[in-house]
């Protein structure tokens, strides 16, 4: 993994994704390190998004390291016109690693193809955001202890939302059983499920929650965002179905979590804050273990 | 039948690209680039084809393609065949192939994604040959034939 790149969450094998969550579970007992010290890393974060930038610079900052960039576009010679082309050659001089955010699809990939610095994808549009989902992964192998051979649970927009596609595709690795459960104008695209169908894992699909959700080892909510909907009429019948609500977890497994990238809007009940099976907080810290062995490794520091 | 003789058998050396999809002929100039050459050109089009429908026909005096070159109109013409000419006598036959990678070529479908936003070369890995899908190296998105628009 020294000097590669992560782009994209294929970017890495299934013996890589254990090495890094095994990384992190390191980190989490031991956060505040000097590993990084004498490096600098840029975040070139071309869109804002705090939380993200956040965690990344936590976990740098708690490693020894030195942060440099800009959290959006606003600030920077970016609103000059400059391409992404001149912005990565100039920056690539100033730090041994760059995270960036960019609202186009495909540009992390195109960087890292123009500079020798490694860059590290923290979201391009729609398309990938892989250091999600390997907090995703860690927050589940923590909670389950194992990622073999569980029931996974995806509500809300399956058919737009980045987290669940990534997430799909390294947890299918695991034998993985799916559920996904989301309004027919969300659901999950064809090329996916062609895909499991292909490999011969499990899945289901539902319009709402049942009793079925009884088998659930983890449930993945998203936000169901009402631009989504080609019908406002539609959105307004079907927004309600996919709220979690603290009552409909009572039979529910002792051992289920439940998980969300966050923010969330009201796809996620505030009475379901104090149940211990709420885990979204928790895992929002498991994504600076995360990022931290992400980028250790990297780096070749450990 | 001997209209048809007549139409292949026009040029003396060269190549005569058959079966091409009337609505693709323009494209396939411009994928070629034959509107850059300095050799004796036919085109006809809109002629009767039994598997087309419409059909054209491209005919160059003195011009060889290298594989890889003519391989990149299979996006456009998959059914096109090539007659290799050699003193008034077709001497060789040849279909086209679609390729494992495109680059350039084809634009990729996706309003979002880098490389209709940068100036960057378009590439694409064929994860279908028989449906014709590419699926962008940079944004990830799948292009198919339906949405296919040629730079
Ligand atoms: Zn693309």
């Amino acid at each position: 993994m020294k000097n590669k790149s992560l782009v994209s969450i294929d970017d890495y094998s299934k013996d890589e994704y254990i090495k890094i969550l095994d990384l992190a579970a390191k980190f989490e007992q031991n956060p505040v390190q000097d590993i990084l010290k004498g490096k600098v890393i840029a975040t070139l974060f071309f869109e804002p998004s705090t939380r993200t930038r956040l965690s990344f610079e936590s976990a740098i900052n708690r490693l020894g390291g030195k942060v440099i960039g800009f959290s959006d576009s606003s600030s920077s010679s970016v609103t000059k016109g400059e391409t992404i082309y001149d912005t990565i050659k100039i920056v690539s001089n100033y730090c041994d690693l760059i995270v960036m955010r960019h609202p186009l699809e495909g540009s992390a990939r195109y960087a890292s193809e123009i500079t020798n610095v490694p860059i590290i994808n923290a979201g391009d549009g729609a398309n990938q955001h892989p250091t999600q989902t390997l907090l995703d992964m860690y927050s589940i192998r923590k909670t389950q202890d194992k990622l073999e051979d569980l029931n996974l649970f995806m509500v809300g927009d399956l058919k737009y939302g980045r987290t669940v596609h990534s997430l799909l595709m390294a947890m299918s690795k695991f034998n993985t059983t799916f559920n996904f459960i989301s309004p027919d104008e969300l659901k999950m695209p064809d090329g996916y499920k062609l895909y499991l169908d292909k490999i011969g894992l499990k899945y289901y699909e539902h319009k709402d929650f049942t009793d079925i959700i009884s088998r659930a080892d983890i449930i993945y909510m998203t936000r169901v965002q009402k631009e989504r909907f080609s019908d406002p009429i539609e959105y307004e019948r079907c927004k309600n179905a996919y709220i979690l609500k603290n009552y409909m977890l009572e039979n529910t497994k002792p051992t289920m979590k439940i998980l969300h990238p966050l923010p969330r809007v009201n796809e996620i009940n505030v009475d379901v804050d104090i149940n211990p099976k709420a885990y979204y907080f928790t895992q929002a810290l498991n994504g600076v273990f995360v990022r931290q062995a992400i980028i250790s490794s990297i780096l070749g520091l450990i | 039948m001997k209209d048809k003789i007549l139409e292949v058998s026009a040029i003396k050396d060269g190549t005569v690209i058959d079966h091409v999809p009337a609505d693709s002929l323009f494209k396939v100039i411009s994928i070629l680039g034959l509107d850059k050459i300095d050799k004796k050109t036919t085109f006809g089009t809109n002629l009767e084809s039994h598997r087309l429908g419409k059909k054209a026909i491209i005919k160059l005096s003195d011009i060889q393609f290298k594989k890889d070159e003519i391989n990149k109109i299979s996006l456009v013409a998959p059914q096109a065949k090539l007659n290799i000419i050699k003193d008034y006598q077709v001497v060789e036959k040849k279909v086209v192939e679609i390729p494992d990678d495109v680059i350039g070529i084809v634009k990729c479908v996706n309003p979002q994604c880098i490389t209709n936003n940068e100036r960057i070369t378009t590439k694409f890995k064929v994860i279908s040959k028989s449906e014709v899908k590419l699926k962008c190296h940079y944004c990830e998105k799948i292009t198919d034939r339906e949405h296919m628009e040629i730079i």
